[in-house]
């Protein structure tokens, strides 16, 4: 990716040579990840229903399907934003909604039960992976971590508040430069008191 | 040379890139001593300004010294000069920069067809920020090539240090100009929205412009102290109804002048139901910005009052109550700091000890650290409020 947009920097602009740190950390990362899967997973819940019912012998469920797809595709999105917790704990809530069909689907008389148990054991693997990203996640960006302060000597006025109030107040000069053009139309800046 | 430079949504690198070169007559290259992360370089770590490109170097708030002019520069720069850069980039010589219009000069976006597309007209050219803008590579880099060098500097004197005069190049106009907007009277309630950086200072500046009282609003309490400390009575919209205190505070007449120093990426929350609806916008790309704070202003401020605007919008909002707006007579006033018209005046405060721009550094570390302090400033993590970079 450099290196195409090093191809259409201006000639005198510095071009990336060598890619250091990032502030993407590993729990973001997986984030995206499992974002861009959900995304795909939703995709072929969408279009490809009638495929996935008849492989796990939930004839009649092909809406269902399609309905967890666009759940899918919006946890997806939501996770692919800057809001990648609220989009995480939304993947696990669908998880557990997919265990819950899956579960349903284990009676005896489904004869492709085995396929619905594999099926199960993968949600069950990829729950476990989006619990794991939701706590490292919201570890990472808590906004508790580090120390908490009072900036409560910091006026910015080494005279005091008191004593700087208005100060400025007859002073603001109009700042604008006088025109040095016949066309120019001098005018003050809005809002320049005197 | 080390800089920081953008590769993707929340992804910033510090990574080795070229030297920058002298491109035209009129440039500079500077060695940068300081730089700082402002507030609406996290709208570009978000990904919320559009036209942003892999291997673009952030940073608009800068200085340093000048280690090489072009042939173009007469004598108001030379080598060894120590310099603030502004983050418009202004020629001086157009028709806007002699009215003063210096974020809006007609000269210095090289991206100017770009830009004539997106915004009927081009606006300057910035640093660190949007191709729309320009694309002109930021400071938060070893060394910066500064065009129109002649004309986009601030000088300053030695006996100042970098961290008082550094938010010349930014945030300390961009904070006096949101309040000079607002053309404060001394029986004025001033309200300001947003305790970061740019609302710090606008509550210092509409205190040293005399307003009766400053009030500022946030749900952070370290940055609400800060804010207290500044002379502003704060309002926590987290624990209270800011309608209920604006009235309190105000006689139930509402406040004459109101600033709205968040911008697009306003808190979002279950007690405020439409910026829930402004972030599901936002994620399915319906909406550029949430506009929370906007409606506030709009349905709090005195009828005849002023809004004033220096927060970063990108582009569209949804359910702005104009209407209201315009029934209760309010005047809007915003735009891009033009960061050079202040300046001089600003220079002059610092250095007879009105302001100390200094005191809004929370943090200060080496460019190598500047990848995760994006996270930290992002997620207002360890009481950061500004973090300055020392290359």
């Amino acid at each position: 990716m450099s290196f195409l947009s090093n191809i259409t920097r201006s000639e005198g602009d510095p071009k990336v040579l060598r890619s250091g740190p990032s502030s993407l950390g590993s729990s973001d990362r997986l984030a995206r990840n499992l974002g861009w899967f959900s995304i795909g997973l939703g995709l072929a819940e969408v279009f490809a229903a009638s495929t996935i019912t008849r492989a796990l012998g939930m004839h009649g469920k092909e809406n269902v399907v399609r309905a967890y797809g666009v759940r899918e595709i919006t946890s997806g999105f939501i996770t692919l934003s800057v809001d990648k917790q609220a989009g995480l704990a939304s993947r696990i809530a669908g998880d557990a909604l997919d265990i819950a069909t899956l579960t349903s689907a284990l009676r005896p008389d489904n004869h492709k039960r085995e396929n619905v148990a594999l099926a199960l054991a993968v949600v069950a693997g990829i729950t476990l992976v989006d619990i794991i990203a939701t706590t490292t996640s919201t570890v990472r960006h808590s906004s508790s971590r580090g120390q908490r302060r009072s900036y409560d000597d910091r006026s910015g006025f080494p005279r005091g508040v008191e004593a700087s109030r208005g100060a400025a107040r007859n002073q603001l000069a109009d700042r604008r430069p006088t025109p040095t053009t016949t066309n120019s139309r001098p005018s003050k800046p809005a809002g320049a008191g005197e | 040379m080390r800089a920081l430079v953008w590769h993707g949504k929340e992804d910033i690198r510090c990574d080795t890139v070229s030297d920058p070169e002298i491109e035209h007559s009129r440039d500079a290259i500077i060695k940068v001593s300081s730089c700082a992360i402002c507030g609406s370089d996290l709208h570009l770590f978000h990904n919320f300004i559009p036209a942003m490109m892999p291997g673009d170097i952030m940073g608009h708030e800068m200085m340093g010294e000048v280690v090489e002019i072009g042939s173009g520069i007469n004598d108001s720069l030379k080598k060894g000069d120590r310099i603030v850069v502004p983050f418009t980039i202004n020629c001086g010589e157009c028709d806007q920069c002699k009215r003063g219009n210096f974020s809006v000069c007609e000269r210095t976006n090289r991206n100017k067809e770009m830009a004539d597309k997106a915004f009927g007209h081009t606006t300057a050219g910035l640093f660190g920020y949007t191709h729309l803008t320009g694309g002109y590579p930021g400071g938060q880099a070893e060394y910066l090539r500064v065009p129109f060098a002649d004309k986009t500097h601030i000088k300053v004197p030695d006996s100042l240090t970098d961290e008082q005069v550094l938010f010349l190049g930014d945030i300390f106009p961009t904070g006096w100009q949101a309040a000079v907007h607002c053309d404060i009277e001394p029986t004025d309630t001033v309200v300001v929205w947003g305790c970061g950086p740019v609302g710090q200072m606008t509550i210092r500046s509409a205190v040293l412009l005399g307003a009766k009282q400053v009030v500022a609003i946030d749900c952070i309490p370290e940055r609400l102290s800060m804010a207290e400390a500044g002379g502003a009575i704060t309002i926590n919209f987290g624990k209270e109804s800011v309608i209920e205190r604006l009235n309190e505070l105000t006689d139930g007449k509402g406040p004459e002048k109101c600033i709205d120093a968040v911008g697009l990426e306003s808190h979002v929350s279950m007690g405020q139901p439409d910026t829930l609806l402004d972030r599901a916008k936002q994620v399915v790309m319906l909406e550029n910005d949430r506009p929370h704070v906007l409606r506030e202003m709009i349905y709090v401020c005195r009828p005849g009052g002023i809004i004033s605007i220096p927060g970063v919008y990108s582009g569209l909002v949804d359910k702005i109550p104009i209407g209201m707006a315009m029934n209760k007579g309010l005047s809007f006033r915003m735009g891009q700091t033009h960061v050079r018209r202040w300046t001089d005046d600003l220079l002059r405060r610092i250095e007879e000890g009105q302001i100390d721009p200094s005191f809004v550094i929370t943090h200060t570390v080496g460019l190598e650290e500047g990848p995760e302090m994006y996270k930290v400033f992002r997620d207002k993590q360890d009481s950061c409020i500004k973090v300055v970079l020392k290359p």
